[in-house]
């Protein structure tokens, strides 16, 4: 069946319909291709699968569990699902795309490891598995992502990564991907560059949909086993980049009855001049060298974005979540900050798992989407909140 | 005929090619500065799009082009300064940015606009390949325009064949694996690269850039290509204390003969 091919399958330059390619300097384009070389034999060698796997379950702890929401389901009248990316090991679904690609890194003969991080969670999933294979890691973030998401900083420092501050732009995710991206350009023999999500040049938002891909596999088993069907009515994921998003639609992208539902961070309000909202604000354009959808001026100048939630705040969005939502294959919702915390507590106080703010977003689109009483919905818990703590409580002391 | 084809025609030596970013100190600077080098021995001015996100530059460019967006730099003034600048100069001029600006001002209205400002030329480091052949090589043949591609230490053989095939102009050499920005010398492995390069007896002839900052640099990359780029240093030098003039007089000179030391 080819409809599925139309929504997944890149073409041979890495294009999903009119977005993606690889639009590099010219000092990157041997790692790219170095890697565009590598990364589709590894992915079908059985014993590079073999031992991905055996990772995934002995270290990360995989299959993550699909767990029923009750009480989230009652009150939303609906049949809800959380599938538990938030107990992986580190904490988050990131650690799947890392234990991918510093596999790949060793077979690539890497001696040396940058990344980006946002919400930090990236870096201490990089961190992670450099400590595992004992290799050199430096994670990039914005000097206002190292404020405002200090326990995982310090989780990186513990792993033995050095963390570098990213003090251009708004000093946030975009900033450090700036960074990164210099930092590979000065170093391209010894370094590879694990980026976090779903962007960059190609190869990187196919590799990093296939490492993640394991999430709407597990999904389909699970559903199956308890509802006797693989398919849900509906799957909601928050998008940074798109990564926990990616995953978890991969599976489903051709089926099309399942509704893909993408929900963005419009921080102060997606029209306020404050948001992160890429697919409400944005236009096509090239971004870490890829073409997508990002919030840019009429010059072409790109747009600091915002949103409580470091994550989320970040200009633009993989290229295969801005072909799949232009081509009206997903929706896109926005959620601000306030709706966000929101959504936090109640998740919390309902179902006595503290989200990410990241995934909180994504439970803050069960207030916007009315679901039938019968339907079954599956939630990503991208992660679990413990770096949100400082402002979770700041927000409940605001209402006491 | 196109200024940068005539230039090398006349000159396959000492070449000089010095960047700035638009906008910068000040907004009107562009003219300024254009202006000046037309008077001294500089062989071509490749002008910076100042750009919210330059992946490939260093802290010098990308500080002078956080400032000129400041100062409010926006493309259609700069190619109203462009075109003042030409009606007093005949210098080859080229233009530097990134491939998201030409995207949102539409590509073709973006290297016709520029053709018709004087426009000589661009160096879009980002702009892939295949993009260039299928999208606008023809453009660039109809309106007789040049294209610098990059290469740099890790660029394979047959990569290098496929680009002196499709630069229009002239071939931007990258000196080493890096960014934009001044560096220390010139090492042992970078010359046995140029080597390699110029023993590739390519069509289109060559300029070294990045890390090119003194005379010394700069008559060493001369050795083996056509000439040299300085961009950083340039840059670097514009924020001294004398006049923007006197800045420029000074460090061209350095670059030329290195008897007057900046100051
Ligand atoms: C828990 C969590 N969820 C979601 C995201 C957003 O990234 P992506 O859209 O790639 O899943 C992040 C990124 O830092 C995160 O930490």
């Amino acid at each position: 069946m080819n409809k599925y091919k139309e929504h997944i399958e890149i073409d041979s330059r890495g294009y999903y319909g009119e977005f993606g390619g690889a639009y590099i300097p010219e000092m990157l384009y041997g790692n790219i291709e170095e890697i565009r070389k590598k990364y589709v034999q590894l992915w079908n060698d059985e014993a590079f699968k073999k031992e991905f796997d055996q990772l995934l379950k002995d270290y990360v702890g995989r299959p993550s569990p699909l767990f029923l929401a009750e009480r989230l389901s009652e009150r939303y009248q609906t049949n809800i699902y959380l599938k538990r990316e938030d107990l992986n090991h580190t904490g988050s679904h990131k650690i799947n795309n890392t234990i991918g690609q510093i596999l790949l890194a060793k077979k690539l003969n890497k001696k040396r490891i940058i990344a980006e991080t946002g919400a930090g969670q990236h870096g201490v999933a990089t961190a992670t598995v450099c400590a595992l294979m004992g290799l050199e890691c430096i994670v990039y973030m914005g000097a206002v992502d190292i404020e405002r998401q200090a326990p995982n900083v310090s989780r990186m420092k513990m792993l033995g990564a050095e963390v570098r501050p990213a003090l251009s732009g708004s000093k946030t995710l975009k900033d450090a991907t700036n960074e990164a991206i210099r930092d590979w350009i000065n170093n391209p023999l010894d370094t590879h560059y694990i980026i976090g999500s779903v962007v960059g040049p190609h190869p990187y938002p196919d590799m990093v949909a296939k490492f993640q891909s394991v999430i709407s596999e597990e999904i389909q088993v699970q559903l199956a086993e308890k509802t006797g069907n693989k398919n849900p009515d509906a799957i909601i994921a928050c998008v940074g980049g798109g990564s926990n998003a990616a995953g978890a639609f991969y599976h489903y992208l051709n089926e099309q009855e399942v509704r893909l539902i993408a929900v963005e961070a419009a921080g102060l309000g997606v029209d306020s001049g404050e948001s992160a909202a890429t697919s409400k604000l944005g236009s096509k354009g090239v971004i870490h060298g890829s073409k997508t959808l990002l919030m840019q001026t009429t010059d072409g100048q790109i747009i600091e974005p915002y949103s409580i939630s470091a994550g989320l705040d970040y200009p633009g969005i993989g290229p295969l979540h801005a072909h799949i939502i232009s081509s009206g294959r997903a929706e896109a919702y926005s959620v601000t900050d306030e709706e966000a915390l929101k959504a936090a507590v109640l998740a919390t106080r309902l179902e006595g798992i503290i989200p990410a703010l990241e995934t909180a977003h994504a439970f803050a689109a069960l207030e916007k989407i009315k679901f039938e009483k019968n339907e079954v919905v599956v939630l990503n818990v991208s992660g679990r909140g413990d770096k949100d703590l400082a402002n979770y409580i700041k927000y409940l002391e605001s209402y006491e | 005929m196109n200024r940068i084809k005539e230039l090398f025609k006349r000159k396959q030596e000492d070449v000089l090619n010095i960047y700035f970013t638009a906008g910068y100190p000040n907004l009107d600077s562009t003219q300024k500065i254009l202006k000046n080098l037309s008077k001294l021995d500089v062989d071509i001015v490749e002008i910076g799009m100042p750009y919210s996100d330059p992946l490939a530059d260093g802290p010098t460019i990308q500080a002078s082009g956080q400032k000129a967006l400041k100062n409010g730099m926006k493309l259609d003034l700069l190619f109203d300064q462009i075109s003042e600048a030409r009606q007093l100069s005949d210098l080859p001029m080229i233009m530097m940015g990134y491939f998201n600006q030409v995207m949102q001002y539409g590509e073709e209205q973006f290297f016709t606009k520029a053709k018709d400002s004087g426009v000589d030329g661009f160096i879009l480091p980002d702009m892939p390949l295949h993009v260039y052949e299928q999208e606008f090589k023809t453009l660039f043949e109809d309106l007789d325009l040049g294209i610098s591609f990059l290469i740099s230490p890790q660029t394979d053989t047959e990569r290098i064949f496929k680009i002196d095939e499709l630069c229009r102009g002239f071939i931007y050499m990258v000196s080493s694996a890096s960014i934009t920005g001044a560096k220390k010398g010139i090492s042992e492995q970078q010359i046995n690269y140029f080597k390699r390069i110029k023993d590739l007896k390519l069509k289109t002839p060559r300029l070294i850039g990045f890390g090119i900052s003194n005379h010394e640099t700069f008559s060493k990359a001369c050795e083996y290509a056509s000439g040299a780029v300085i961009g950083s240093a340039f840059i670097k030098a514009l924020d001294k204390e004398n006049s923007l003039e006197d800045n420029i007089i000074n460090f061209i000179s350095s670059i030329r003969n290195d008897k007057i030391v900046s100051i």
